[in-house]
Order: C-alpha cells, then structure tokens, then sequence
C-alpha cells in the first residue's frame, strides 16, 4: 500500500523529516508515537502533497505509484486521506457541500457518475448515524463554530463518506472527551478492512486500547527511532521517550 | 507558498465571455453635447414637450457642475464632448412592432447572450425588456401583464401612452440636479424600463431588463423608474453585458424607485459590463446612481447586486426611509480583479419611524484592484427607534489589491440603533490545502470559499441569478469548472 524509503523533507531549508522508512500493507494500523515537535504533522503534510515541502532526497510509492509526483488532489482522490491535527473552517460552505464536491470528485476520478440528490442524503445520513453526528452539523459550515472535538468528528466523518485506501489520523484524540473518544474509535473500526490501512498519529495509549495497532513506530527528530508491536505503547507511557531518546544517541 | 496566490489570481482571472460585437447598421449622433443635441435627442425619442423642458433643465444644471472626485478612484479625465450620445440599430428607427420586425442579427445576439427573446425559448415565468445602446429592442409577456394591470415598458414607450404616470413621479426620488451624473443622465437618457405595479398587486412573474451597450464612443444613459403602489410587490432583475473595446465607454444610469404604503420592491442587479484587459485597457465606466424611496408606511425596498464588470464602478443604490416601519435593504457583492476599481456601497436615510435598514456588503479584490465601500447611514431627529446593521466584509487575494471601508454614520435621533462590523480577510492556504486534500481542484477549492463568502448575498437573489451570478464567479454549482 505504501512504501516510504529513507524520506528526507525540509521547510525552508530546515531539514525537519530526517530519512524515514516505512512499510504499510493493506489491513494494517500503524501508530506513530513521538514527542512534540518530532515532525509527525510534517511527515502527514508532506505525504498529503502540502505546498512549500522540500523532498531532496528519498522515495515513496503509494500503490506502486510514486505518490511524490503526483498533485495533492490527485493524492486524495488515488483514496489518500489526512484528518488534519487542527481542521480548518470554510465559513458559508456547509458540510453537505462539502462531502458531496469532496465525493464526487473521488466518483469522477475513478469514472463513475455523481450520486444523485437522494442516493448521496441517504448514503450521508448513514454515516452520521454510524458516528452518533446530529444531522444539524450537515446543515453548519464547516467547522465554523465547532467544538474542537465536533472538528475532530468531521473529519472522520468525511473519511466515512470517502472511505479512503490509506488514512492518516493526525491526533484525531486530542480534544475528544471519554464518550466521543470510544465513537470515533468505534468509527474508525468499523471502516477497519483487509484493503484499508490505518497511520495512526497519538500522543495517548487511550486511543490505541480502542484501535489495536498491529506496530507502534516512535519518531524522535525527524526520524523513527524505534518500531514494534502494541506493547511498545504501554512502555512509552510509564517510562516517556526519554529512554528512547537516550537509547537512539547512544 | 506564493505558488498558490497565483493559482488563486489565474482562476478569478476568467475571461471576458460577453465581448462580441454585433455589427449592425446603426444611426448614431455625432460627437458632442450642447443644448441642440439634447433637443435633437428629445425630438428623435418624440418627447411630449414637458420632458423636453425637463431634459433642458437637467443639462443647464450639468453645466454648472463639477465632476465628482470624493471617491477612492482614479479616473483619466472624461471628454463628454468625444461621446456621440445617441446610437440605434438602423432597424429600430420605426419601432418593430411585433418580435418578427426585430432584426434577426439582434435577437441572435441576445440569444448568444443566454437571454431569449422569441416566443418559444423564453424563460418561463420572467419577462425580459431588451435594451441595445440607446433603444429598447424588445419586451415579452406585456400582453400577460397588462391583464392584471401592470405596465412594463421601454420609458419611451411609458412616455407616449402613460406621460401623466411619468410625470408624476420621474425625478421625485432622483432630482434633475442630485449630482453630476444624474445631470447629464436627465439631459441626454435615451431608454430604459418604466415598471408600474397597480395597488394590491403582486406581479406574477419576475421583471427584468438587460442592457447591452454595443455601438463604440457612445455612452449609455438608461433611466429606469419603478413604481408599486399601495400594497403591490414586485422582484425587478438587471443584467449588464457589452463588447471588448480598447477605449473606455461611459454608462451613466439612473434608477429611481417608489413604494408606497405596505409596497415592496426587490432589485436585483448582475452587473458584467466590460472590465477593461488585463493591463487595464478598456472598459466600461460605470456611474450609476440608483435610489429608492420607501414613501408609504411598512413600505420595503431591498437592492441585491452583484458587481463583477466595468473598469470604474462608481454606485450607492440607496434607500429614503420615509414611511413609518419602512425597511431598507442592500446586499452586494463586488468583485474587482487586474486594474478594476469599484467605489460601491449603500446610503441608508431614516426619516420615519421605526424604520429599519440592513447593509450586507462583499468585496472580493485580486491582481491590482481596488476595493471601497463607502456607506451612509443617516438618522433624522424624526426617526424615533430607528436601526441599521451594516457588515462589510472584504476578501483579499494576493498581496497587490487593497480594500479599504469608509462608513459613515449621522444620528440625530438618540433612540437609534447603529450597529457594524467588519472583517478583512484572504484564502487561506490551510483552507486550499484542506480542500485539495478532499480531492477538489484548486480551481473548484476557489470557487467554493469564494462562493461561501458570498452565500449572505447570493441567498437574496432570484433563483435564475443566484446561478448567473455563481457562474460569474467562475462557479458552477455542480463544481465542475475547468
Ligand atoms: N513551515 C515551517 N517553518 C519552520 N519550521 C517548521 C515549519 N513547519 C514545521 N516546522 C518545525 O518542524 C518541527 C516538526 O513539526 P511538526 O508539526 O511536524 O511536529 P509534530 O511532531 O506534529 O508535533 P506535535 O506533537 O506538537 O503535533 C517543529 O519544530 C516545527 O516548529
Ligand atoms: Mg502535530
């Protein structure tokens, strides 16, 4: 699904991603871990096609297509999805709007015709039921006015209408309190499917109880200084990265 | 990062769809204005003879009248005496009296200009008066109208079969002498639509005129006067459109609206008259001055317009507020690219009681245009609890535009309440990448925040031209541009 090899990014000529590698199959869930600052949001924006990202050396292949080369729409509609750590608003545009441009075009890219008015409301409303969502929010502008955590459940809301191949959680825990963590778990397993791969990008084990990872990778300066299986988290949590850090120099 | 600023430039930058010119045989004044050209105007048009005075009038009162030079625009000094100020398609010397007289050239154009005139294609439900440089071509669904006692026609027209109606209200919202423009549109103003809305009535369809200037060195002076009586309602549409011309061409219109007591009117304007090249050449100049009065209590006026077009736009659609618990209404969009300049916004008078006014004003600036609004929101003594709401927001994109907000406020009445907001701001590159991010081209991701800037204004327009107006945008509802 995709394949990041030895990934070097810079902002003006920062080096911030320092050469990562990373192997995702189809199915999987990786959680990347790491202290604030490490380059997980640059490591997403620069897989999402972000405008203003230098990528002088390295490769990625995002299925077996060099996903680098390619325009960020072309990134998303290819079933690339980013859930942004902090969601933006488009005032007057609202939500519905939104989703039905946003699934169209995924529609049209892959030669299919647009969903009718009918067929995409009831296609919609299902997924706002799945996420517990008043239908109210389809109505608003998006995000204009949201709570941090109702901008956090939009996002999956558009990655339930999407139903992306690879999708790219960037801290989509922060901000959500106890109920709304376990609903957008509970979304985010049921889109859970042997095509569709998961990068999980937490700060918090909570997240990981409810979406079990098959590997959790640590990033730390730019680059992954550790990678394993679920029981990495727990050891991060009672011990911090400091070990790892350490550990890394040395 | 500048990278998507540019993008941002490219996309508005749409070209100019409406640039053809029709050639025509046309019979037209030479240069020049002075007292015999605006008798000769007079007799052409067959005037009774009270507006023949009336012209004069307005013309000795241009005379002594300077140009105006308030505004946050600069202007090459205008020539009035370079401008031919009659021009008609040889056709329409006689006045056809059916569709089937009307030079086929000049049904083709407006055809090509999404507006149909014959029988068949016409849009259901709005009836369209055609007016091509200084003469009406046509108007449809009169007979349909004149059934429930509406009159909707050319002025000239109004003039020679209602004169009593004209006279009784031409220049009582809009004077000869308001101001320079108005002067000379009193002089020399050679069509425009005459709307008459009996008491009671609500018109049954949408009215609308759509104004073409096509000839060259001639300038356009419609005068339109709308009137509904006690009771009535009607929804009034404008559209302007006129060919690529490298020199610039003056229109100087003049709108006057009257709503008696419980009467309403809705105007609405979609005005796309050439905006000059992209190095700022050519282009219409347009200075309208465009008034209502709400005369009657729980009288309401509403203006909607959106402004892509002209070089120069100059315009302050206005409402008197004479009669107790009248409201005014303005929304606008202004959307000025490459060297456009827009001075627009709105003057909101409260004379009467309980009178309520709301300003909703858009300005979308790029390339090196610039963006004002300038708005007056006056309360007379008499005006005991009157309120006003004026927001003016602008949106800019990239970083050689400018917007700029003039707002001023009289109050001489402490029970008003005034209040405004406004906001300045541009795309974002967060929100374009958001929305790429979604799939959407930049062109599509554009259009839309754009479109959602705009929804406060857009909501108010007809449905027809809420799309025109989109598509004007360089939108398409279904997001399909490209
Ligand atoms: N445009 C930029 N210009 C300069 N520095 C930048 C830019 N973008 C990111 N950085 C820097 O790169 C580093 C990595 O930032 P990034 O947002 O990727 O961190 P993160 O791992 O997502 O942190 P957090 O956990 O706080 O979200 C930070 O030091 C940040 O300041
Ligand atoms: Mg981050």
């Amino acid at each position: 699904m995709l394949k990041v090899e030895n990934l070097h990014a810079s902002v003006d000529d920062k080096e911030i991603i320092k050469g990562i590698s990373l192997y995702i199959k189809p199915g999987e869930v990786h959680a990347i871990m790491g202290p604030n600052g490490s380059g997980k949001s640059t490591l997403s924006n620069v897989l999402a096609g972000r405008d203003g990202y230098e990528t002088p050396e390295g490769e990625v292949l995002f299925n077996a297509k060099d996903l680098l080369e390619m325009a960020p729409e072309v990134r998303a509609q290819e079933g690339l999805f980013l859930a942004f750590q902090y969601p933006v608003e488009i005032p007057g545009v609202s939500n519905i709007y939104l989703l039905k441009a946003a699934l169209n075009a995924a529609r049209q890219a892959r030669g299919l015709d647009a969903l009718d008015a009918m067929d995409f409301l009831t296609y919609v409303k299902s997924k706002t039921k799945m996420l517990k969502m008043d239908e109210k929010f389809l109505y608003r502008s998006v995000n204009e006015g949201f709570s941090g955590g109702e901008k956090k459940r939009n996002e999956i809301l558009q990655m339930a209408v999407l139903e992306p191949k690879l999708c790219i959680l960037d801290e989509v825990d922060s901000g959500l309190d106890i109920d709304a963590l376990k609903i957008v778990s509970e979304g985010i397993n049921s889109l859970r499917s042997p095509e569709r791969s998961f990068v999980l990008i937490t700060h918090y084990q909570r997240l990981l109880d409810y979406i079990k990872p098959d590997f959790i990778h640590v990033l730390a300066d730019g680059k992954i200084v550790k990678s394993g299986g679920p029981e990495l988290a727990l050891e991060l949590e009672k011990e911090g990265y400091g070990w790892i850090e350490e550990a890394a120099k040395a | 990062m500048s990278a998507s600023s540019e993008n941002i430039n490219e996309l508005i930058g749409e070209k100019y769809k409406d640039g053809f010119v029709t050639e025509l045989e046309t019979d037209s004044f030479p240069p020049g204005l002075d007292e015999q050209i605006v008798r000769a105007l007079s007799a052409k048009k067959n005037d009774p003879e009270f507006m023949t005075e009336w012209r004069l009038d307005g013309y000795k009162q241009w005379l002594t009248m300077d140009n105006p030079d308030w505004a946050q625009l600069s202007i090459e000094p205008i020539d009035y005496q370079a401008i031919s100020y009659y021009s008609a398609p040889k056709s329409l010397e006689d006045g056809p009296k059916s569709l089937d007289e009307v030079d086929p050239q000049l049904l083709e154009t407006y055809k090509k200009l999404g507006i149909p005139l014959g029988e068949q294609e016409r849009l259901a439900g709005v009836a369209v008066d055609a007016v091509f440089d200084s003469v009406s071509v046509a108007t449809t669904f009169k007979d349909k109208l004149s059934e429930v006692g509406v009159i909707f026609c050319p002025i000239s027209e109004a003039l020679r079969d209602h004169p009593e109606l004209v006279k009784k209200y031409l220049g009582t919202v809009v004077p000869q002498g308001d101001n320079f423009f108005a002067a000379l549109n009193s002089a020399v103003f050679t069509d425009g639509s005459f709307v008459y809305i009996p008491k009671g009535v609500r018109c049954p369809m949408e009215l609308s005129t759509y104004f073409r200037i096509n000839a060259s060195n001639t300038g356009q002076f419609e005068r339109t006067l709308i009137i509904a009586d006690e009771g009535s309602y009607v929804s009034y549409l404008e559209g302007c459109t006129a060919p690529m011309r490298d020199e610039n061409q003056l229109h100087a219109a003049v709108v006057e609206l009257v709503a008696m007591e419980g009467a309403e009117i809705k105007y609405s304007t979609v005005q796309n008259w050439y905006p000059g090249d992209e190095n700022g050449v050519g282009g219409i100049y347009n200075f309208v001055t465009k008034r209502g009065e709400c005369r009657g209590a729980n009288s309401k006026i509403s203006w909607t317009q959106v402004e892509t077009g002209s070089a120069i736009t100059w315009k302050y659609p206005s409402c008197v507020l004479l009669g107790d618990n009248s409201v005014g209404e303005f929304y606008s969009v202004a959307v000025t690219n490459n060297y456009q300049q827009a001075d627009t916004g709105s003057k909101m008078i409260h004379i009467g009681k309980n009178s309520k006014s709301t300003i909703i004003a858009k300005g979308i600036s790029a390339g090196k245009s610039q963006s004002s609004y300038r708005g007056l929101v006056k309360v007379a003594k008499s005006a005991e609890n009157a309120r006003n709401y004026t927001q003016c927001d602008s949106l800019l994109m990239g970083d050689k535009c400018g917007a700029h907000t003039f707002p001023y406020v009289e109050v001489k009445q402490p029970s008003a309440q005034i209040e405004h907001e406004a906001s300045t701001s541009k795309i974002s590159e967060d929100q374009l990448f958001f929305c790429l991010q979604r799939g959407l081209s930049a062109d599509d991701a554009v259009s839309m925040i754009v479109n959602g800037f705009c929804k406060e204004v857009f909501k108010e327009l007809p449905m027809e031209f809420a799309v025109e107006a989109q598509a004007l945008l360089g939108i398409s509802l279904e997001g399909s541009v490209g």
